[in-house]
């Protein structure tokens, strides 16, 4: 520590040199913190709160409703806690580009989601209201909703009875918020209750789309799952049960491999941004071979003079890598906030923050470690001499 | 205040030259080009700046590590921003191939995709009796009733599961897509569990093979034939529409309805006779039309994320090649005063150090260019539309790779025109006396 002010002074010694490359570091690093985030967005799923849910469909077909006496059944599986139904709905606001994640869900989905805030008395409030509806935060917000609104939603699949059209008509009676990170996409989703969705439905009723099950020890998700199938196999509505984890990741894979583009273009970027600040570092070590060659005349040892280039390398590194990352938690929330929900990213996840720090200091004793080995096979008598 | 002055007009000279640059046809380059060479081969100025560039890029051998520096990071540039674009282009091309003025696809008001679409059967005997649809020789009208559904299958090579593009149609389906052709085997028998499967779906999903047996919701189906499309067809799989509709329990209805017109010209009296219809709450366009408008979000995101990523990257590659060139100013310095010493002019100095630059730069730009052209032309990859996988392939077109040269000569422009000046404002005496 006591020699920093030392590295500090080497590292800005030439300062048009020091701040083109910390430029580039920072670029790289941005692009490597935005690509991480996105990719992690595209990977969520795997939260605590999703751990002990499984999703059931049909194995035909995600869009083949099931039969709603199914839901008794099921609950009556051993390991099962709790069952709950929703149903695709199709929502838009006004525009056919204004698509509106909605669910016509069971009374007990809600309970299913702990991760979900909804006050008590809007919850009561809800649960007596036929035409209610409970929206998330983040969408009331982008429409101007608020409590006690009535909203017209055209769906895209479902013909309403009483309106004779397509629109349904909702009254908005609570917001939900997310208690965590990880569950702010879903205050993008607008929820009714299935008992208007199935009275008013003009194509017949009686079916749900999916069921989401709540097992009593997540250790034991598969046996439930194999169990929940078992019911209805050799039937004309066999089902698929599976963890919420892995019915994500499945939609997620066959949308593009993420992690294949992430990596390749970080692979790109990280070769060249090592050739660009090992190239600065052989460039600064070769133009101080005399200055070295002098901090050991005075005394200092081969090792501690190879330990301040790498340091010297590895601090170059931090700052430039830091700056990007920062730069990207400003921009991030703005990107989320954009691409209205698209884009499930809020902010520079803690993961994103320990892979880049580590990226920065791999990178920097990679690129450090051939000049700091020169600097410490330094001889005195040839360096002084221009030799 | 005078070098500040002289700052802002060399940034505002690069915006107005890159500008220029981006709207420039290569013709337009060409023209530069023949142009500059001139300048080179037949002025006193341009014969010393080719002979002092000469004397730099014989020196580059020398600054190995730093020029490649420049090389490979505007090669990985022009590589990461041609993939990704190209990427787009050819799920661009897949999905709105397919669409034709000459035909027309209906669906139920209000729909924005055929999956979200129903039609009863009394639509669809409606919509066959609408003006303006062609027929056939025996004097049928080319009408073809269809369904689609996300059916479940296996993906190839691995046990995950994946959604697949099934579509029911009637006998005429084949008639109206021109572009379609059965590669191998025979078009399914109506009324049978029989499947052609798309050349794309065939590669992308287990048991797709001519003679194979697939179970498609509770029933099993057989494969007697692979159809070749070129477009999202490719991806789906046919078979009759009743037997689809029965498998899957939906009755006699269908989605979407797919005419053939007489002409484009019949689309507009076709599309008033439906509209007039009071029964009917259905809304036509052609099919050239709607794969637009399928494909536009996504195209539009793709080219956004390509060029966000592209822009970071090249602002990092600039100040790359402002790096090195700085040092390879600072290192010719004394040459260069030399030079100005016995009598070479500004100019020459300023041109030879961008042309130096800008040389490293269109061989980086031909280099990542090449490494796409190799690597992505015409590999293939799905994504979901919708519910559903669509396979396609990226297209380097060569308009692309002329877009990637652009951007590699422009970054090669603005990380060799500072250096550049610097050296040319080198007081002489100061350089000379430097060691």
């Amino acid at each position: 520590m006591k020699y920093l002010h030392l590295i500090w002074a080497a590292l800005f010694r030439r300062k048009t040199r020091t701040f083109l490359t910390l430029v580039s570091i920072v670029a790289a690093f941005l692009l490597f913190g935005l690509l991480n985030s996105v990719r992690m967005a595209f990977s969520a799923g795997d939260s605590v709160d999703g751990a002990g849910r499984l999703i059931v469909n049909s194995r035909m077909s995600m869009q083949q409703a099931l039969p709603e006496s199914l839901g008794a059944r099921i609950a009556a599986v051993p390991g099962v806690s709790a069952v709950a139904s929703a149903n695709w709905f199709g929502g838009v606001y006004q525009d056919p580009r204004n698509q509106v994640i909605s669910f016509a869900v069971s009374p007990d989905y809600v309970d299913l989601y702990p991760e979900l805030v909804l006050p008590a008395d809007q919850r009561a409030m809800w649960d007596r209201t036929r035409t209610g509806a409970i929206v998330g935060a983040a969408l009331a917000k982008k429409y101007g909703w608020k409590i006690g609104d009535k909203i017209p939603l055209q769906s895209t699949i479902f013909p309403s009875k009483s309106s004779g059209g397509n629109t349904w008509t909702f009254d908005i009676v609570g917001i939900f918020h997310a208690r965590n990170e990880q569950a702010a996409g879903r205050e993008q989703m607008l929820m009714f209750h299935w008992k208007y969705f199935d009275e008013n439905n003009a194509f017949g009723s009686g079916t749900v789309h999916w069921y989401v099950v709540k097992v009593a020890n997540p250790a034991h998700a598969d046996e439930v799952a194999k169990a929940i199938d078992a019911i209805s196999a050799n039937s004309d509505h066999e089902t698929k049960a599976q963890t919420e984890q892995a019915f994500q990741a499945s939609f997620i894979k066959q949308l593009v491999n993420i992690g294949l583009i992430v990596v390749s273009i970080m692979g790109a970027v990280f070769f060249t941004l090592l050739l660009l600040t090992g190239n600065t570092m052989m460039q600064a070590v070769r133009e101080r071979t005399s200055e070295l060659a002098v901090l050991k005349t005075i005394g200092f040892s081969n090792r501690s003079v190879q330990a301040m280039v790498l340091c010297e390398s590895v601090l170059l590194l931090l700052l430039g890598g830091l700056v990007g990352l920062a730069l990207v938690s400003v921009i991030v929330p703005g990107i989320g906030a954009a691409s209205g929900g698209m884009i499930p990213v809020h902010g520079v996840s803690a993961s994103t923050w320990f892979l880049g720090i580590s990226l920065m200091l791999a990178i920097g004793v990679i690129v450090g470690w051939l000049p700091a080995w020169r600097a410490m096979r330094l001889n005195i008598v040839d360096a002084l001499s221009g030799r | 205040m005078k070098k500040f002055l002289i700052n802002l007009s060399l940034v505002l000279l690069v915006v107005v030259a890159l500008f220029g640059w981006t709207m420039l046809p290569w013709l337009g380059a060409l023209a530069l080009a023949v142009i500059f060479a001139a300048w080179l081969g037949f002025s006193r100025s341009g014969r010393q700046t080719a002979s002092m560039t000469a004397v730099g890029v014989s020196t580059l051998r020398q600054r190995a590590g730093s020029s490649s520096v420049i090389v490979i990071g505007i090669a990985g540039v022009v590589a990461v921003l041609v993939a990704l674009l190209a990427m787009g282009e050819g799920l661009t091309a897949t999905l709105q191939s397919g669409g034709r003025t000459d035909t027309a696809i209906v669906l139920r008001g209000g729909s924005a995709a055929e999956s979200a679409s129903v039609l009863v059967h009394d639509d669809v005997l409606a919509i066959g009796q609408a003006p303006g649809i062609a027929r056939d020789a025996g004097g049928k009208p080319l009408v073809s009733a269809e369904l689609v559904v996300a059916a479940s299958v296996k993906q190839q090579g691995s046990d995950e599961d994946a959604n697949a593009q099934l579509r029911g149609v009637d006998a005429e389906a084949w008639a109206l897509r021109p572009g379609l052709k059965i590669v191998q085997g025979r078009k399914f028998t109506p009324g049978l569990r029989e499947l052609d499967v798309g050349q794309g779906a065939a590669r992308q999903f287990a048991g797709m093979a001519v003679g194979d047996e697939v179970k498609l919701g509770t029933e099993s189906w057989k494969v007697v034939g692979v159809f070749a499309s070129g477009d999202a067809y490719d991806s789906e799989l046919w078979a009759d529409r009743e037997a689809v509709a029965s498998a899957y329990r939906r009755g006699n209805s269908a989605e979407s309805v797919l005419v053939k017109l007489t002409g484009p010209a019949a689309f507009d009296s076709f599309n008033a006779a439906l509209a007039s219809d009071p029964k009917l709450k259905v809304e036509a366009s052609t099919t050239a039309d709607y794969f637009a408008k399928q494909s536009a979000s996504l195209a539009k995101t793709i080219h956004i994320v390509g060029l966000t990523v592209g822009i970071i990257m090249a602002i990092g590659a600039i100040f790359g090649a402002l790096n090195c060139m700085f040092a390879a100013v600072a290192s010719r310095a004394r040459e260069i005063a030399t030079l100005r010493a016995i009598g070479f002019r500004g100019a020459p100095v300023v041109v030879s150090v961008m042309l130096e630059t800008m040389l490293l730069a269109l061989l980086g730009g031909v280099l990542g260019a090449l490494i796409v052209w190799l690597v992505f032309n015409g590999y293939t990859a799905s994504t979901l539309n919708g519910l559903t996988q669509v396979v396609f392939r990226f297209k380097v077109s060569p308009q692309l790779l002329w877009d990637g040269l652009k951007w590699a000569l422009a970054i090669g422009f603005i990380g060799g025109l500072f250096p550049a000046v610097r050296a040319a404002r080198l007081p002489v005496t100061t350089a000379l006396r430097e060691l």
